[in-house]
């Protein structure tokens, strides 16, 4: 079993169908590769101690939670590279392209009106921060594109924020059920402050791919990296493999 | 972006042993730490490292800290960490370390936080509490050989005495006309919160700033960003950094 807590979807729009978020994923985005079940052994084998260092031992039920490197918060931190943009619902839009040819374009009425799906989980942030159990809702990745009627037509996307933020999540991390494009946090619309009205929601990945104030995703024929990508930060983030920067 | 924040697709951060050369408290909750470390010939004023320190077993613990100094050939490099009530790594800073004591970085990361001459200004910083840290490295940069470009620090602060480099701070506004010092004490008898007269005021003496850059809490953030706003200044040209838990 993964040890990711309770981790399920439900599809509100049809009542109360259930499912584990771990189906028809392969097992691998959710699953603990045993090598990373803690922050335990790498620096040990190259002989780098830290003099006097104990550190703040998690009990066992939490530590199988946190990805290496992770610490737990009660908080929720915020980070982002400028002031909050200001995004009004009445003239909110998002929308599919690929490349610079719109798909579809959502209202946030039309947006609201979609069938809506809630997660219940982990979430990580690179700068080191984990909140557990985590409740999100909002417009998965697959319905959209029912909406749309389309699939996806390249295997690559750049997320694409009010605030000209982009970060690259491929399709494959986004289909079957992994990830939101989220209008609520723990029941309420989110706020400004935590990426609303709307932000795209991929918590298997570090939380910069969950871009904040999202307008729309822009398909593209290559992996194309985004504001922290070229910056250093790594092209797919994985925190069970604590894939925080390039080469990492 | 503009030509100010260096955009590479190569950037390869690795860990790097780093020892302890200096370490000594300069406010009741901040210690000052020198680390002699090969990236730190390599940084820019504004970023942050990542420090990782491990216990014998081979336990490990990261945080991100801001980088205090402005490159100076000395091979070192400052970080000023605030103790944290139960900080499992700034416990170990506040209370353990030494010199000659060992502990790994990597970085320097945050490259749209940062700031060097060539960038130019003016350049209005605000800081709350420990976020002062990295905003004290541009102006450390600046004293370097940019002292022409207008600069004005607001820093939001509980009381004088908690406040980090005050003394370096005030002496250069006192001799240096191109920068000034707004200081918003929150806890002192006669203190205030940041507002739009300090603002104001720092705006008067930078002119129309081309860069500005704030850090501190989320409440200091966002409370200095909307007063700046407010004042005419392009959010666009707004960098923040926040701290959270």
């Amino acid at each position: 079993m993964p040890n990711i807590g309770t981790v399920l979807l439900t599809r509100l729009s049809f009542g109360a169908f259930v499912r584990p978020h771990m189906t028809g994923l392969g097992g691998l985005t959710w699953g603990v590769p045993p090598h990373h079940t803690g922050s335990i052994g790498r620096a040990a084998e190259a002989g780098m101690v830290t003099r006097g260092f104990v550190g703040r031992r998690q009990p066992p039920e939490t530590g199988a939670r946190l990805p290496p490197g992770q610490y737990l918060t009660d908080d929720f931190p915020i980070l982002q590279i400028g002031p909050n943009p200001t995004v009004d619902r009445a003239t909110w839009q998002f929308t599919l392209r690929e490349g610079s040819r719109p798909i579809k374009t959502w209202s946030w009425e039309a947006f609201e009106a979609l069938p809506r799906t809630t997660w219940n989980g982990d979430i990580h942030c690179v700068t080191k921060w984990s909140k557990f159990d985590t409740a999100w809702e909002g417009v998965s990745f697959d319905d959209l594109l029912a909406d749309a009627g389309i699939a996806a037509p390249t295997p690559f996307l750049l997320a694409e924020s009010y605030d000209d933020y982009t970060t690259n999540v491929p399709v494959a991390d986004l289909v079957g059920g992994q990830a939101l494009v989220a209008t609520r946090y723990a029941g309420q619309p989110i706020h400004p402050d935590h990426g609303g009205p709307a932000r795209l929601f991929v918590p298997h990945l570090y939380f910069w791919k969950s871009a904040k104030w999202v307008k729309g995703l822009r398909f593209t024929k290559t992996d194309t990296a985004g504001f922290w990508e070229l910056r250093g930060y790594h092209m797919y983030g994985d925190p069970w493999r604590e894939q925080r920067y390039t080469g990492d | 972006m503009s030509s100010a924040t260096p955009v590479t697709e190569a950037i390869v951060f690795r860990w790097h042993r780093a020892a302890i050369t200096a370490i000594a408290p300069v406010t009741p909750h901040v210690t000052s730490v020198r680390l002699r470390c090969p990236l730190a010939e390599t940084y820019r004023a504004g970023q942050h490292v990542d420090v990782r320190l491990t216990a014998e077993d081979g336990y490990q613990a990261q945080r991100s800290y801001s980088i205090a100094s402005a490159p100076d050939g000395s091979g070192t490099l400052e970080l000023l960490i605030e103790g944290l009530p139960d900080g499992e790594v700034s416990g170990w800073f506040t209370g353990i370390a030494a010199v000659g004591d060992q502990v790994e970085l990597r970085g320097p990361i945050g490259g749209s936080f940062s700031w060097d001459g060539p960038d130019g200004g003016p350049v209005l910083l605000g800081g709350g509490g420990s976020g002062v840290v990295p905003l004290l490295a541009m102006l450390r940069r600046r004293a370097q050989g940019w002292r022409e470009i207008p600069a004005a620090l607001i820093y939001s602060v509980r009381t004088r005495a908690e406040a980090i480099a005050l003394t370096e701070l005030e002496r250069l506004a006192a001799e240096d006309a191109s920068f000034s010092l707004h200081l918003a004490t929150t806890r002192e008898p006669g203190g205030k919160r940041i507002d739009a007269a300090l603002v104001a005021d720092a705006l008067r003496r930078t002119g129309p700033p081309g860069k500005v850059f704030l850090c501190g809490s989320n409440r200091f953030v966002a409370a200095a960003s909307d007063l700046i706003v407010a004042a005419g200044v392009a959010p666009g040209i707004i960098r923040t950094e926040r701290f959270g838990a």
